[in-house]
């Protein structure tokens, strides 16, 4: 038991003070610090745009005055300007960057009017659409008045209907998640899926690739010759956990704080983290490290299997295929979470932590459904386990190239009691 | 207290690696292990150190099983030399002599210790890349000695290493077995097994062929060698009975021959052929034995 605390602290340790830890640690929390701020690094940037400044010619000399009321209210940053000349005159100062563009109104033969936006900037549609979106307003509105009708029968017509979704009691008394909820676990879940995806895929990573290169520096054979393979490989996946832990952990803790510092919850909310029940949060806690335990120890059991470092990417690619499914499903399932496909998934090890999470967040399900999930997920690690001890063992004094099945088996063999 | 093979056979599918070895290894000597590549030693070792399990038979030391609760009382220097490449020399020692059972605070001062003896005392801190592969081999064996193993495997030891480096090693294996240590080693060198080792034994195809004290295996191996240095041509020799085999060079000739009486019959028939310049009747040298029992294919 002591050798497996050597272990431990050694690949905790050496990974710890390596460069590579502290530059990516430095690197998250550049991000974190960075999205904590989004908002005025966006108005940093936002202030220097000048308004831009649309010229109008107005042939119906009626329109441009509601047209520059409406505008002024809706979006500060452009501002209309009526304009005498020819047409192609302003094109001139379009050009010349005087203005952004120029709008042309005409009356047509129904007496309404039509507009024509002519600019250097088509790809830029945000204007476009805002002045067409203006113009149709009025254009309703003189339309309607032409017909004779009042101005409060059109508010009418225009008025959003009143709509809501009542969530009925369950037999046992609980409600549906209502949309508050459900948009709160959303947040939630998505946080849970890139957590898992971005900790397998590196920190798993981490995990093979140690494997291999102790295998290829031939260490491993003093290494199983003074602690058992089992608890080496636990420990080394234990260790390398608490590193993820740590650097997640980190980024969390400032991240927090930066927020909790700016008095402003607007993520925190837009994430959902405020009314969500305790319970999503142990889930959320327990399914993510039994799929990071589930598919550390994959990792470890391939890596013990290849000699070389240029054939660890080969080994893993099946096990990404296996979280990019997953991911997939999941993303799928956050707009479905009722499908029966995704009920199924939830219950294959390899998918549960993602998607029996999502179900669980999204939606009220029994509760002995999360449960069997979580011992089908504590049954198959163990076997992994059993399994992955075993290929450890013959695998990590087996030198060649790796081709996969047939390796697997010699492995079993080498290490074989009888 | 010795470290006993009994009857031990691993077979890897079809494939026999070792094929019922039984052997007695006595305590605080230096005991060597030859056998051509592919003989089946570094697979012994493993089975030895508890890494793979034989497929038959057992092996005990001082009557039990060898399990990872005694690792801590054996020493291994294996085959290919493995040390992590990242680490500076003192941390690897420190991990590695950890997980041999040593405490941290003794670890520094032994291994300044060792360092001081192989005359790299400035290699504590410096990161085992950097070393050459000689020195890394240094490093490797103070990996396999700094806990004073009671069992010590060393699996070739000596290769890579310049003459003087050699002779310090070798002194230090000697040392170790002066100082209670049994050690098992493995060479292709057979000066340095002549040289250490009482108890030897040579590996065929996973079979023992030869295994006893060194001096009675001379003994009963019988062949001599007898070199001869002459003006005129020595090819008529050959055909002698009781000459094996004739070896020609620039000088002379090396006969091996069946019995030392075979020499008296050689000396008649060089009589009044010419000027002999030498006449000597010599031990079998271990590579000689070897060469004989290990197989052709070993030069």
């Amino acid at each position: 038991m002591n050798k497996f605390w050597i272990v431990l602290g050694h690949s905790y340790w050496t990974r710890f003070k390596s460069k590579s830890f502290i530059i990516t640690t430095a690197i998250f929390l550049l991000f974190v610090i960075g999205m904590a701020n989004i908002q005025s690094i966006v108005e940093l940037f936002d202030q220097e745009d000048e308004t831009d400044v649309v010229a109008v010619i107005d042939n119906t000399d009626t329109v441009f005055d509601s047209l520059e009321e409406s505008v002024k209210q809706l979006d500060n940053n452009v501002t209309l300007e009526a304009y005498d000349g020819s047409l192609s005159e302003v094109e001139e100062l379009v050009r010349s960057g005087e203005y952004v563009g120029v709008l042309e109104i005409a009356y047509n033969q129904e007496n309404l009017p039509v507009g024509s936006y002519h600019t250097d900037q088509l790809a830029n549609t945000s204007i476009s659409t805002m002045l067409e979106n203006q113009l149709q307003q009025i254009k309703v509105a003189m339309a309607t008045n032409q017909a004779g009708v009042e101005q409060s029968v059109i508010q009418s017509i225009y008025a959003p209907v009143s709509f809501d979704t009542v969530a009925i009691e369950k037999e046992d008394g609980t409600t549906a998640k209502t949309e508050e909820e459900l948009n709160s676990a959303r947040g939630l879940v998505y946080i849970m899926l890139f957590l898992l995806y971005i900790t397998v895929i590196v920190y798993g990573n981490m995990i093979a690739v140690d494997i291999a290169n102790e295998k290829s520096s031939r260490v491993m054979e003093i290494l199983i010759s003074s602690s058992p393979p089992v608890s080496q490989m636990f420990a080394k996946i234990i260790g390398i956990a608490l590193l993820g832990l740590t650097q997640i952990g980190l980024t969390f803790i400032v991240g927090f704080s930066l927020m909790q510092q700016k008095q402003d919850n607007e993520i925190l909310t837009a994430l959902g983290f405020a009314d969500t029940p305790i319970s999503t949060f142990v889930y959320a806690i327990i399914f993510f490290l039994l799929g990071y335990l589930l598919y550390a120890t994959l990792m470890a059991m391939l890596g013990s299997l290849v000699s070389r470092m240029e054939d660890v990417q080969q080994m893993m690619t099946p096990i990404m295929f296996l979280i990019i499914i997953a991911f997939m499903i999941s993303i799928f399932g956050l707009n479905n979470p009722d499908n029966s496909f995704i009920a199924i998934t939830s219950y294959i090890p390899f998918f549960t932590p993602m998607v029996m999470f999502l179900r669980v967040g999204m939606l009220d399900i029994p509760f002995w459904q999360p449960i069997l999930s979580i011992l089908i997920m504590v049954v198959t690690i163990t076997i992994l386990a059993i399994i992955g001890a075993r290929v450890y063992r013959g695998g990590v004094l087996m030198y060649g190239r790796a081709s996969s099945i047939k390796d697997f088996k010699k492995a079993l063999q080498l290490s074989k009691k009888e | 207290m010795s470290l006993k093979l009994e009857d031990v056979t691993k077979k890897y599918g079809t494939f026999t690696a070792v094929d019922h070895l039984s052997l007695e290894i006595p305590e605080k000597q230096i005991f060597g292990f030859l056998g051509a590549n592919g003989a089946g030693k570094t697979t012994t070792f493993r089975m030895i150190l508890g890494l793979i399990d034989p497929t038959d038979g057992q092996v005990t030391w001082n009557g039990e099983t060898i399990d990872y609760s005694k690792s801590n009382q054996i020493g291994y220097l294996p085959e290919e030399r493995g040390l992590y490449l990242k680490l500076k020399v003192s941390e690897q020692i420190i991990y590695l002599a950890r997980l041999r059972g040593m405490k941290k605070n003794d670890i520094i001062p032994a291994l300044k210790k060792w360092l001081e003896r192989f005359k790299v005392p400035e290699y504590l801190d410096k990161k085992v890349e950097e070393l050459s592969k000689g020195n890394q081999q240094k490093i490797q064996f103070i990996s396999a000695v700094i806990h004073n193993p009671k069992l010590l495997i060393l699996d070739e030891p000596f290769t890579g290493l310049d003459p003087v480096n050699v002779e310090m090693l070798k002194e230090a294996v000697v040392d170790l077995a002066n100082s209670g240590t049994s050690i098992v080693f493995s060479s292709h060198q057979m000066a340095h097994v002549e040289e250490l080792c009482e108890h030897l034994c040579i590996m065929q195809h996973g079979k023992p062929v030869v295994h006893g004290a060194l001096k009675e295996i001379k003994r009963s191996f019988g062949k001599k060698n007898l070199f001869v240095h002459a003006d005129f041509d020595l090819d008529f020799l050959k055909d002698i009975p009781g000459v094996v085999a004739i070896k020609k060079y620039t000088e002379g000739c090396k006969l091996q021959i069946e019995s030392e009486a075979i020499s008296q019959k050689v000396l008649q028939a060089l009589h009044d052929k010419g000027f002999i310049r030498r006449f000597e009747l010599e031990e079998p040298s271990l590579n000689d034995i070897f060469i004989e029992k290990a197989g052709e294919s070993y030069e």
